[in-house]
């Protein structure tokens, strides 16, 4: 394989830099070696042309679970970074609620070695905030980030001891990574498998409260206004989460979010008739609370767009709504979604798009990559924005098939991936 | 002229949400010809002769396992029980497996109480037999909602227009959603009482009437329909305590002597008396709790009858045919 390797003629989307034109880009020896207008392709350049092709610093998933060690039957950290790459993602961030959890710089060091392994994307590991997740006192932080970490959560669980998250917001301060929150308060939410609303009613499943979620992200915020710490809430759903973090964030609270692809184009509706694959946590909610994710994306409320990739084996979603687990697959159709449902629609644009999905999640896990400045490592998304394909659960890389949009109807596709100048991955 | 007959209610019954009023009235007119054959001497009718039916209670029932029960065996069908302890359930079986291990006996139908909202519609779905639905999670408990229906016509003769409130354990139960559903598709007036840590997020959009306390309810009403308190609500703090239950919602002689018309009283059983109901009024002259469990045989039959293929005009003859 060529050391390098010339984009020619895509359109450059960039915000990192500000570039939204036509441009080359050439990659040479695993980094950005120049970015502009008519760049001739060097001697033994494997030259790709990109015309009416978006080409966009790698996108960046900072929420998938991988399943590995203790679930291999879900997904594998080798079949999770193919799937990454087959959705547009260079790299990905491995949540630690695997089993046993990764709450130890040995277990860092597992995900570290075997997502070098497979030449994927990128797979950064996330490790626990406290001990085997059981929220009580604080996991060995400092070692985990010498070993690869490079944030902290305890996701899947809250952390329901606030006096725990502050030490947590505290202590993470000296390793300058974010403390990652699934905000959720089990005292309103537990045992419970849907929004709150007249449907759960109708359905005899009991509902979760918005307020399950909005307390969480309140007191969240407040422990970061208090600390200085740096947060970052998962999967914000709720329309007055959202606009909780909006305030924050005015009065400069060192808060990041994340938007996922389902909660900004399924309703609860979608559970009707007891549909385990709509099943997820947070809950599907209701049209205005989707609405409201879609305008903290828009406005920058919501900093990230992220999939919450989660496979579960089919027949554990077979079963009755109540005994099925929750969560979907993601990664293979988030571009697709976001194209078709959000800038289709008009939400946001592409240029916005780039930066919540690669931008945006570089700034909030303090990651390189999120650009295309010249000397950056050569993480490259290309996508046909024309592409017009239906979700097939049947060919996805990933191990599961548990989603939601299966059928469904999409324009706009990843092309090609790069991760450090080599193509991972190509339609 | 000899038409293909439709189904009388297509492949199951799931609930009584999605039922049509036509579809419920069929069910209640074709248990009256069947309340008879459980008073006679000789018990059974050859209706459903050569049927294999499994009871699949997957939760604790004595009442409606035994409804169902005899039901079935009125009408000559060959039966197996099956409950959890008993099961390969608490093998580690999926419920699928479970059903599909039971089809490849090649059965008929299946009547299942299961713990989860949404089971009997799953298997429903996936398996050809006729699935009756006895119970599913907080979901619906559909011939439940059909005797207590039958019972209240039995006593005003009409159900449109009576005013019913469901009083108690809203949140947890099953006969309330069923109730709902089938009362207005009656058309009756519907009301609940219950304390609102048991009142489920947007009932009133159900188009239900709430109450706050137990006196405006017994004002308003027609029929109570009071159901169980479970012991366990107060050991997960749903309630302060049984005695404080029955002193404020519970349904007590001296508050119904204070209304001015006659309350028709209906309980699903297994009754806490003391707790939700004073025995006087379980015993009383209103109550109407003991009709409703020979009813429930009595529905259940016309159920079996009706999903087993049996047209609603021929439930009279079928019967008939027995006697010979």
């Amino acid at each position: 394989m060529s050391a390098k390797t010339l984009l020619k003629g895509g359109h450059v989307v960039d915000p990192s830099q500000g570039l939204d034109e036509i441009l080359d880009v050439l990659l040479a020896d695993g980094i950005v070696a120049s970015i502009g207008k008519g760049i001739s392709a060097p001697e033994n350049a494997e030259v790709i042309d990109c015309s009416s092709l978006i080409v966009s610093p790698g996108l960046i998933d900072v929420h998938v679970h991988l399943r590995e060690p203790g679930e291999e039957h879900k997904e594998t950290i080798a079949t999770g970074a193919q799937a990454a790459v087959a959705g547009g993602f260079t790299a990905i961030c491995a949540m630690p609620n695997t089993d046993p959890p990764i709450d130890n710089p040995a277990a860092v060091g597992f995900v570290v070695a075997e997502g070098r392994k497979v030449q994927a994307a990128r797979v950064y590991p996330v490790g626990c905030i406290s001990v085997q997740r059981a929220g009580e006192s604080l996991a060995p932080i400092g070692e985990m980030v010498d070993a690869g970490a490079v944030a902290i959560t305890d996701d899947g669980n809250p952390v329901m001891n606030s006096g725990l998250m502050r030490l947590a917001l505290e202590y993470a301060q000296a390793f300058e990574i974010p403390v990652v929150d699934h905000p959720e308060d089990l005292g309103l939410s537990g045992g419970r498998h849907m929004n709150e609303s007249v449907i759960s009613t109708r359905l005899g499943l009991a509902g979760k409260p918005n307020a399950a979620e909005e307390v969480h992200i309140a007191r969240d915020l407040l422990l970061a206004e208090l600390t200085d710490g740096q947060i970052h809430l998962q999967h914000v759903s709720t329309q007055f989460g959202v606009e909780l973090i909006r305030q924050a964030k005015a009065r400069g609270v060192r808060v990041t979010a994340e938007a996922s692809p389902h909660h900004l184009v399924l309703t609860e509706a979608a559970v009707e008739g007891y549909n385990t694959d709509a099943k997820m946590n947070p809950p599907l909610r209701t049209a205005d609370d989707m609405a409201a994710v879609r305008a903290g994306l828009a406005d920058g409320s919501l900093d990230v767009i992220a999939t919450d990739h989660a496979p579960h084996h089919y027949d554990e979603k077979e079963a009755a709504f109540e005994d099925a687990p929750n969560g979907l697959v993601g990664l293979e159709t988030a571009v697709g979604i976001i194209m078709t449902n959000i800038v289709g629609e008009g939400v946001i644009d592409v240029v916005t798009m780039i930066d919540r999905m690669s931008c945006g999640p570089a700034r909030a896990f303090g990651l390189s990559g999120g650009t295309l400045s010249e000397g950056a490592a050569a993480d490259v998304t290309v996508i046909d924005p024309r592409l017009q394909w239906t979700v097939d659960p049947s060919a996805f890389q990933s191990r599961s098939r548990n989603t939601p949009f299966a059928g469904r109807e999409l324009t706009g596709a990843p092309h090609r991936t790069i991760v450090g100048g080599r193509t991972v991955w190509a339609r | 002229m000899a038409t293909s007959p439709i189904p009388a209610l297509g492949k199951d019954l799931v609930g009584l949400e999605f039922l049509s009023q036509e579809q419920i009235l069929t069910i209640l007119d074709t248990a009256e010809p069947f309340k008879e054959i459980s008073e006679r001497r000789i018990k059974k009718v050859p209706v459903l002769r050569g049927k294999t039916i499994v009871n699949l209670f997957l939760e604790a029932s004595t009442r409606t396992r035994v409804s169902f029960e005899f039901a079935e065996k009125r009408l000559s069908a060959d039966t197996v029980n099956i409950s959890v302890a008993g099961s390969s359930v608490i093998k580690g079986e999926t419920l699928l497996d479970t059903a599909r291990n039971l089809e490849a006996m090649r059965i008929d139908m299946v009547v299942m109480r299961h713990g989860s909202s949404g089971a009997a519609q799953f298997l429903a779905d996936r398996i050809p037999s006729n699935v009756i639905n006895a119970g599913d999670g907080r979901h619906e408990h559909p011939t439940q909602g059909l005797l207590d229906l039958l019972t209240m016509r039995d006593h005003y003769d009409r159900i449109k227009g009576l005013k019913v409130c469901i009083v108690g354990d809203i949140l947890h139960s099953r006969v309330a959603r069923s109730n709902i559903y089938g009362l207005f598709k009656l058309g009756a007036a519907v009301g609940v009482c219950a304390p609102r840590t048991l009142l489920p997020s947007g009932i009133s959009d159900l188009g239900v009437n709430v109450f706050r306390r137990i006196e405006e309810a017994i004002e308003w009403a027609d029929v109570l329909n009071v159901l169980r308190l479970q012991f366990e609500r107060m050991k997960d703090g749903y309630v302060p305590s049984l005695r404080e239950y029955n002193r404020i919602w519970g349904v007590t002689t001296q508050r119904l002597d204070s209304a001015p018309q006659d309350l028709l009283i209906l309980h699903p059983g297994p009754m806490n008396r003391g707790v939700e109901i004073d025995s006087d009024v379980a015993d009383g002259p209103h109550s109407v709790i003991l009709n409703q469990v020979t009813n429930g045989v009595a529905v259940r039959m016309a159920v079996l009858y009706l999903l087993a293929g049996g047209q609603p005009d021929s439930a009279e003859a079928a019967k008939a045919e027995a006697e010979v």
